[in-house]
Formats: C-alpha cells, structure tokens, sequence
C-alpha cells in the first residue's frame, strides 16, 4: 500500500555516527529484511522509519511524502517489538483496541477490528485473559495482531521471534509468512540477525555493517552472487572459504593461482589491469564435492569432522596450517575419516573473487533502486 | 527475587530452620509490645493495676473487702447467733484463698479455717464464698461485719475503657483531626509527584539531569531547618490574602513539602524501570504523553504509588513536631499524638487511659499496612515482557 524512499538518511548520538547515509527504495507490498551483525545499525533504522528516533540528515519518504518531523502515530505503521510490549494490565482484547480508542474510533469499528485480527491470528478465545496469562508464542501473536488492528500500511517486526525457543520461532516464522501472503499489498519491514529468517522471509535482504549498506538483493542474489567478502561470509553457514589467491591471467574468464590449491579458471570477467594482483578466492562449504578423478582443486589432511547427521562438516587442513582450515560440508554419509587424504572439487560456476578491497568482480547494486 | 531469597535459604535443613527461627524472633519482638497495649486496653483498670496483662488469660489472684450481712439478717441457732451467707454476688464465681477482719492482716486465716474473734465470736468463710458468722451474744448496730479476703479473679474484658477515652478524654475527637491532616496529607504528594516523576523518568527537556540532582539532594536536607522559614513564607503569604497562621491547608502543603523528595525520587526510579517498548508501543499507538501517563504508566505504578502511601501516611499519622509547629493546640486542631503527649503528663499514672489511647493510634496505621501491604509483594508487571 505504501512504498519508502530513504535518501542519504543519517542518524547521530552527538558526535557518534550510527547510520551514514542510507539510501534505499522499497516497493509497496515488499517483504524486506534488514541483517547485520549485532551494533550494525539495523534497528536503529527501523526505529527511524518507525519514528521513534529522529534522523539526523536526509529524507525518509513513505507513500511520497516526507515523514522526517511526522510523529510515530501519523506514518501509518506498526511495530512489533522483541519484547511485545504488551500492556501487562490489559486484556488481549483492550491490548489491540488501545489505538483505535486513543484515536477515539467508533466503538463498533473497534470490536470488528479487532475479531477480525483476533480471528487471522486464533486468538478468538483468549481476547479476555491478560498477557501474563499466555504463553511466549500467544504474547507475540497479541502484538502482531495488535499491529494488525491498526491497519498499518507499513508494518516493522523488531527481532520479533529472538525471544521465543527454536521450535515456536520457526512456527511463528511460517505464520509471519502466511500473513504476509494474506496481505499482499502491505509492506513489511523486518530486523533480525538471524540470516534463516532473513532468507526464508524476505523478497529482498538488506545487509547491513557499521551503518553503512553493504548490498541488497534476494536471497538468491545474496548467497549466489555476494557483492563483498562480507556479504559472502555473513550469508550461508558455516562461512563460505575465503582463500588469498592470485590472478594469473584476465580476461572473459579468469585463471586463478590459490594458495594452498591448485590453479583454476573463473567464469567472471576481469579487467585487463587485474592481472598478477592479489585477490580473494572463495568457495561455499556446500559447494565443494570429494574429487572423483587425481587431480583437484584442493588436496590435504582431514584435520577434523563434525557429524551432524544429514551432513558433516569436515576440516581440511590444505597446507596452510591446522588453525585455518578449509570447510567442506559433505553428505552425512560420505566415508570420510580423520587423517585421510582429502581431495575436494568445486564447480567453476560456484567459485567466487573478490578484488583487494573485497569487492566482488561481479556487478551488483548497493543502493537498491526499483527492482 | 522471591525466588532466588528462598532458594539460598533453601540449602540446607539448617539454613531453612534458622531462617524460620530468625522470622519468629523478628514476629515475636515486633506483635508482643502491640499485643501487650491491645490486652492492657481491654482490661478492667483495677486488675491492670493489680497484674500484668501476660496474667490476665488466667485467673488473678486479688484482695477484695466487703461487707458481711447486717445484723438484722442474723438468726438464732443451737443458742448462738448466727449470720449466713456469701460473700459473693453470684456463687463460685471465684475463689477465696484466705481472708481476715483487719486490713492490715486481709488474708490472716485460711479459707474454711474457723477463726476466732475473741469474746466467743467465730468467722468461718470457705472457698465457694458461703460464710458462718457466730456469736454468743446477739450482733448489733445497722452495718454488716467488714471483711477482707483474696479471691482469685477470672480474666475480666471490657470496652469500658474505649467509651471513656473516646467521648471523654478528646481522643475521638483527636483522632477525625489526625485523619483530616493525614489523608490530604498522602494523596496532595502523590498526585504532585506522579506526574513529576513521570516527566523526570521519560520526557526529554533541558536541565532534567540537573533537576534530578537537586530532588536527590532535598532529600538529606534536615526538616528541623526549613520548618520556621517555611512557618515564615507561609505566614508571609496567608497576610496578603488574609488567611489565619494555623491551618489544616498550612500544614498539608508542608507535609507535601516534607514529603515530595521521597516521592519523586521513588516513583521516579520505579518508573524509569518501566520497559522503553511500551511507551514507544504507546506512542507509535498515537497516545499522547498525557495518555501514557494515564493509561499505561499509572496503573502499572500502582504498588509504588501504594508503598508511598504507606509511608507518607504513617509518618504524617506519627508526626508530633510539623503538627506542633503548623496547628493550633485547640480540642479542634490537636491530633493524636498532641493528644497523647498531653495525656501523658495530665493522665501519667491512669494506664488504661493511656494504653487504650495509643492503641487508637496505632489501629489506623496498621489497617493500612495490612490493606496495602500485598502491592509491595506482587509484581504487576508480570506478563509484559518475556519473563517478567
């Protein structure tokens, strides 16, 4: 229902920069989550768009209208909080219809309302308890639908599912999803550091480090094409490999010299220049297979493996010392033992550079303008 | 925190009994001097005198003097005269141990002795109270005999005591004077400083640190040294409107004076401790800073509003010297502890006067300890935050 238009906005504790100019276009009806490691800035973003701090330079547009001095309540959002915020004295009933009665609705409108959020979300039977009555799960379906009440055109989930345990967080996460499908023209905006959410939810990701956007893109784009070491790093677990390396010829397709492996060419231009300079060589740990023939892209000692059943991680020492191995996720059931000869592949498609300040050789947007 | 307390004491056998052994010395020490006024109260004034209030469950022993029948009830018997009776109203409602016909010797003989009185006269008095008095010659004049016996008493109660304090000794009175200082007195600081410290804990403005400061520092500030400037500035202020110097209005606001500091200071500190999420729920809801004050923040303060209540209501109820300074020493401005102090020299000797008075000054304040003592136990916010 409503699009936002963030143009170079900056947020400051006196002399301490959080945000540095974020500038970021998001359509009506997206689903966009917001990642980055703890400190990065992301919720104090969300709280900007929410209001709830103000921005200190640029211009935060929603639905084409400035909303840089508009107070929390006339932006047309809601927000979810990690911690509810529920109002511990008020029924789950009252709890959803305080916006409206703040706002003086008419009392019919209210009760409707809310049934009608209380209905999407199952909470039919429990509109006269109090919070403390309700389990972890309960408390956060209250605040979605106390967010739903409001008819929102934006809607913003702060870390909303970080306080609940594993097995509810991934319910909750799939009714999150099944709410947004049911509202196809709301726009949501998410937070959290968790990046199985972030890729499960989103439409597109927006990665986040020191206040600063490091890229966005779907999930997909994210993971098969990281604008940066960062990025590659931050998304996908474990880490992907990042390897120093050597560009030995450029061109269309680029020979790669690794240390610690052997000689591979790339599938991604590079400029003429880039020949002979140093540069990062990555490869995911799902992405490496054990070689079938004599020759491979990398060859050393399992230093370790960790079983975890569908897959094990397993730890390769390539000759660069058994503090820095490299990871390969291989299936749960390859015979792999500790002190073998380990000789693993990749394809060339699933092979990534990075040039010597981390950037990726593959063009990629930043600043997200319409997708 | 209820939890943590009872798990560390909760170790050991020895720990938990000596905690339930601390706990009971603690009740002990702290309900015998209140039960001891109550019971004392409650007693009829010549066995307070008589006994301590621990004796009066049980029976009391007690000398008592009275008259045997006159002479005109006496018959002949067996050539002696004789008067028969008891010396009780109602038989065996107590005991006589002993008795004796002079006062410096009351329980000379034991009870069922036959005594003898010189001149052939003999005095048999037994323990249910029946007596035999004879003599060889007829008894004369229109008086009975006086006598004097120890009879142990049973535990004797009553409110006599309460009528006469209460509608004769001004306590009653007193004690509406007291109740018209304290309640203004509680509520007048806690409406002030409700709001200030909501304005204090959440709402951002120049100077707020340093405003802070001060209410922390006011607290240490003596009260003996602001009451004659401040009886000054009162006085000062009531001329112009033409108001007298003692007033019940003098002294709420310097009750509310004494007491803001506290106050805000308490209930500033509670309320900071609110969680950030739900005024920024609240806000985002579109309330008003007016609106979370009233909806969110107020009712969640309600038992650090009640603590305060308690405390400020006590110390008002028990104060002598704002109350001496502020108001009139008039049967229509004395409170209670004015009242008491008089008492004290006018009535020093009268126990039942006294300890019935002070129990009428301390009911009150107990009522509202025990009226409001479960806000300071239960956690209302339970509920609002994971885990809270």
């Amino acid at each position: 229902m409503a699009n936002l238009k963030l143009r170079s906005v900056e947020k400051a504790y006196g002399s301490i920069k959080i945000l540095h100019g974020i500038d970021l276009d998001i359509q009506s009806g997206e689903f966009i989550v917001f990642v980055g490691p703890s400190g990065c800035g992301k919720s104090t973003l969300l709280r900007s768009i929410a209001g709830l701090e103000e921005i200190t330079g640029g211009t935060l547009e929603i639905d084409n209208e400035v909303v840089n001095d508009v107070p929390p309540s006339k932006r047309g959002i809601a927000m979810v909080f990690q911690s509810y915020a529920l109002y511990p004295h008020m029924t789950v009933y009252d709890n959803m219809a305080f916006g409206m009665k703040i706002a003086r609705e008419d009392k019919a409108e209210i009760d409707r309302r809310v049934r009608q959020a209380a209905e999407i979300l199952q909470l039919t039977k429990y509109l006269d308890r109090l919070p403390k009555a309700m389990s972890g799960g309960q408390r956060q379906r209250v605040a979605i639908g106390r967010a739903i009440v409001r008819n929102p055109k934006v809607f913003l989930f702060d870390e909303p599912l970080s306080n609940l345990d594993a097995a509810l967080r991934v319910a909750t996460r799939i009714e999150i999803a099944k709410l947004k499908e049911s509202m196809p023209n709301t726009t949501m905006i998410y937070v959290t550091h968790d990046q199985v959410e972030a890729m499960t939810l989103a439409d597109r990701i927006v990665v986040l480090k020191d206040g600063h956007v490091e890229q966005v893109g779907s999930p997909m784009q994210l993971y098969k094409k990281p604008g940066n070491l960062f990025v590659a790093q931050f998304i996908g677990s474990p880490a992907m490999n990042i390897l120093p390396a050597r560009v030995a010829k450029a061109g269309a397709t680029t020979e790669v010299a690794v240390d610690g492996g052997s000689s591979v060419s790339v599938p991604i231009a590079t400029p003429a220049g880039a020949a002979g300079t140093e540069i990062s060589f990555g490869v995911r740990p799902e992405d490496l297979y054990v070689s079938k023939g004599t020759k491979a892209l990398f060859e050393g000692k399992v230093d370790y493996i960790e079983q975890l059943g569908e897959v094990q991680l397993v730890y390769v020492d390539i000759g660069r010392g058994a503090d820095r191995p490299l990871t390969a996720k291989l299936p749960g059931n390859a015979a792999v033992e500790r002190g073998q000869t380990l000789r693993l592949d990749a394809d060339s498609g699933d092979l990534h550079i990075f040039d010597a300040n981390g950037s990726s050789f593959v063009p990629h947007e930043i600043e997200a303008k319409a997708a | 925190m209820a939890q943590a307390s009872g798990k560390s004491a909760g170790k050991s056998f020895f720990g938990r009994f000596g905690v339930h052994l601390a706990v009971l010395f603690f009740v002990l020490i702290w309900t015998l001097p209140t039960i001891g006024i109550l019971v004392t109260s409650l007693r009829d004034k010549n066995q307070i005198v008589a006994s301590g209030w621990w004796t009066s469950f049980s029976s009391s022993m007690q000398t008592s003097a009275t008259r045997l029948s006159p002479p005109s009830s006496q018959v002949q018997k067996d050539g002696k005269f004789v008067i028969e009776g008891n010396l009780f109203e109602t038989p065996g409602s107590s005991a006589v141990s002993a008795f004796g016909t002079r006062s410096a010797q009351p329980t000379e003989f034991k009870a069922g002795d036959v005594a003898d009185l010189k001149d052939g006269v003999t005095l048999q008095v037994n323990a249910d109270g029946s007596y035999v008095f004879a003599s060889p010659v007829a008894f004369d004049g229109d008086n009975g005999r006086r006598v004097y016996y120890a009879a142990t008493m049973p535990p004797k109660f009553t409110t006599d005591n309460y009528n006469t304090v209460l509608l004769s000794e001004g306590i009653g009175r007193s004690f509406l004077n007291s109740l018209t200082v304290t309640i203004p007195a509680t509520i007048i600081p806690i409406m002030i400083a409700a709001f200030a410290a909501y304005a204090l804990a959440w709402m951002r403005f120049p100077g707020r640190a340093l405003l802070i400061a001060v209410i922390i520092g006011l607290l240490v500030v003596p009260l003996q040294m602001a009451l004659i400037p401040l009886l000054e500035l009162y006085n000062g202020v009531g001329n112009l409107f033409g108001v007298p110097s003692k007033t019940y209005l003098g002294i709420w606001l310097a009750h509310t004076g004494f007491g803001l500091p506290f106050a805000i200071y308490l209930l500033r500190s509670y309320m900071a401790g609110l969680p950030r999420e739900l005024m920024e729920s609240a806000r985002i809801d579109g309330a008003s800073d007016f609106e979370i004050f009233t909806k969110i923040v107020l009712p969640l303060s309600f038992p650090v509003l009640a603590s305060f209540a308690i405390f400020q209501f006590l110390w008002v109820w028990n104060d002598l010297l704002v109350a001496m300074v502020f108001l009139g020493s008039g049967n229509d401005q004395l409170v209670l502890t004015g009242r008491l102090n008089a008492l004290l020299g006018s009535r020093g000797g009268d126990w039942e006067i006294l300890t019935t008075s002070a129990f009428i000054t301390i009911i009150v304040p107990l009522l509202v300890f025990f009226s409001l003592q479960r806000y300071f136990v239960r956690g209302l916010l339970a509920g609002s935050v994971k885990g809270g």
